[in-house]
């Protein structure tokens, strides 16, 4: 099948980008997004041509650093998927597709398709740690937790720190991927100890990086890769009250 | 924004119940005394006062998150934008807001102003000499202008509604398996019937 694509093309963070139209890019149904992406690039470097630059590691959804918006979605159409699990089957013949970079104040641009996503590394860096001793690795079973709660930290667990919430978010909101780290620790028995002041100092380091305030639009749940809920964020919302009405400061 | 919204949510049921005396058969008697009692009683005055703090306090703080999230999306936003994951009125909850603001400004010029400050003329309601309100707004809710006015500004109320209310528990963290259905539910129907019968009214006025 033969596709339109328009890919943003930035040079670094102080120049200005735009969308460069690539034409009858040949691609095959089976080949993943990142695939695809790799041929238009081989074909340009053999143009003597500067490839796209794009973010990519495991390329099997689990490290989170494929991030670009595919037709003004992050991750691309298909529900619950990483943009290196996303199939060109799911494209039409003909179709124009649109690649753009996350965009968000706190993810500047670096190059292309590529942003710098250290603003979530500072906000696990403020809190997102158990720092109490928790002794060795515990036998299975040794510590009591109920299945549901044990289900429900592994799902905020599963986040993969994509970013993908605060790229669809209309006020690039970072609350997804906040509340997601909170509720993992906080929910389980070695991570309730700080849970306190654990959210106070990881929601005033969101805000400080410049994110903003969520308005509950629920983007971020639809185009979440891992299907990450924002009952997360109501639970952040609670503790944060909870935590803030009772602080000494 | 949730506590000050949902207080202007209990405000709205407060004044439907007043308006709805606008369509008792009686010439305006049930409506002017209950004019005259809002614009005399002290705790009512006090409470108003509250009234207006809250909306202007609403608005600032919607106002400047608006303008805090725009900056935070950065400049330029997506060439392809998509509808697909956020429902319209939750992306639009400052505009529709704005629109409801700019309604309220409007709104309290036209009426309030007269009750406050205006030469109505009286009625004698047992003994009691009272401003003839009604007299008033019915004469008003001859225009249709007027009343397709107000009836545009509920449609607005109805659809900031429409994603405020449940909004406004999930700010307040109150997110539950079994309730929150229950609440979306109870505010979807609020943002259609409280808007809605405030509405019914100027239109039965002009129709009949
Ligand atoms: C005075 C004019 C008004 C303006 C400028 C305004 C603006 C806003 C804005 C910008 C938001 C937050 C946006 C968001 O959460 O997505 C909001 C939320 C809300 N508004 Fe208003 N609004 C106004 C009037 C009203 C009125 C009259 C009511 C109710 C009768 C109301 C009820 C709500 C509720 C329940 C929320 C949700 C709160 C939350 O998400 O935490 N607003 N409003
Ligand atoms: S919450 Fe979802 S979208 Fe956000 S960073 Fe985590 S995995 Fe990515
Ligand atoms: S490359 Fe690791 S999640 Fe896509």
């Amino acid at each position: 099948m033969k596709l339109t694509l328009k890919v943003w093309r930035q040079k670094n963070v102080n120049t200005k980008g735009s969308l460069e139209t690539y034409n009858n890019v040949d691609v095959d149904p089976d080949m993943s997004f990142l695939e695809m992406i790799d041929v238009v690039n081989e074909q340009l470097i053999a143009e003597k041509k500067e490839p796209i630059a794009f973010e990519h590691d495991c390329r099997e959804g689990i490290c989170g650093a494929c991030s670009m918006v595919i037709n003004g979605r992050p991750h691309g159409p298909q529900q619950g998927t990483t943009t290196c699990q996303l199939h060109m089957r799911h494209f039409k013949d003909g179709e124009t597709v649109v690649i753009e970079p996350f965009r968000s104040a706190s993810f500047p641009i670096i190059k292309d398709l590529v942003v710098d996503r250290s603003a979530f590394d500072r906000i696990i860096q403020s809190g997102g740690y158990v720092s109490v001793k928790t002794g060795q690795a515990q036998d299975a079973n040794s510590i009591p937790i109920e299945k549901g709660l044990a289900d429900t930290a592994f799902e905020a667990a599963s986040c993969i720190g994509c970013g993908a919430c605060v790229a669809a978010c209309p006020n690039a909101s970072a609350m997804l991927f906040t509340s997601a780290k909170v509720s993992h620790l906080a929910l389980l028995p070695q991570g309730e100890v700080e849970a306190e002041s654990r959210v106070m100092k990881m929601v005033d380091k969101m805000d400080e990086e410049g994110f903003g305030m969520c308005s509950n639009t629920g983007a971020c749940e639809v185009e979440c890769p891992k299907e990450i809920s924002i009952e997360n964020i109501a639970r952040m919302n609670r503790a944060y009250l909870k935590a803030s009405l009772g602080s000494e400061k | 924004m949730s506590l000050t919204g949902l207080f202007l949510c209990t405000f709205l049921i407060v004044h439907l119940i007043g308006n709805l005396q606008l369509l008792i058969n009686d010439g305006g008697k049930a409506f002017n005394a209950y004019a005259h009692f809002m614009s005399n009683n002290l705790f009512i005055q006090v409470t108003a006062k509250g009234l207006y703090a809250m909306i202007l306090l609403h608005a600032i703080k919607g106002f400047l998150m608006a303008l805090n999230n725009r900056k935070a999306a950065g400049g330029s936003r997506y060439a392809v934008s998509t509808s697909k994951n956020a429902s319209w009125t939750s992306r639009n909850m400052a505009l529709l807001g704005s629109w409801v603001f700019i309604f309220i400004g409007v709104h309290m010029a036209h009426f309030w102003r007269q009750m406050k400050w205006g030469e109505l003329n009286m009625m004698n309601i047992d003994g009691v000499m009272v401003k003839n309100l009604y007299e008033y707004i019915s004469v008003a809710y001859e225009n249709p202008l007027i009343v397709a006015f107000y009836v545009i500004s509920m449609i607005m109320i109805g659809a900031h509604l429409w994603h405020g209310f449940g909004s406004a528990f999930q700010t307040l963290g109150i997110n539950h398996k079994k309730y929150t259905p229950i609440i979306d539910g109870f505010g979807k129907g609020f943002s259609v019937i409280i808007p809605g019968l405030f509405a019914a009214i100027p239109v039965w006025m002009l129709l009949t």
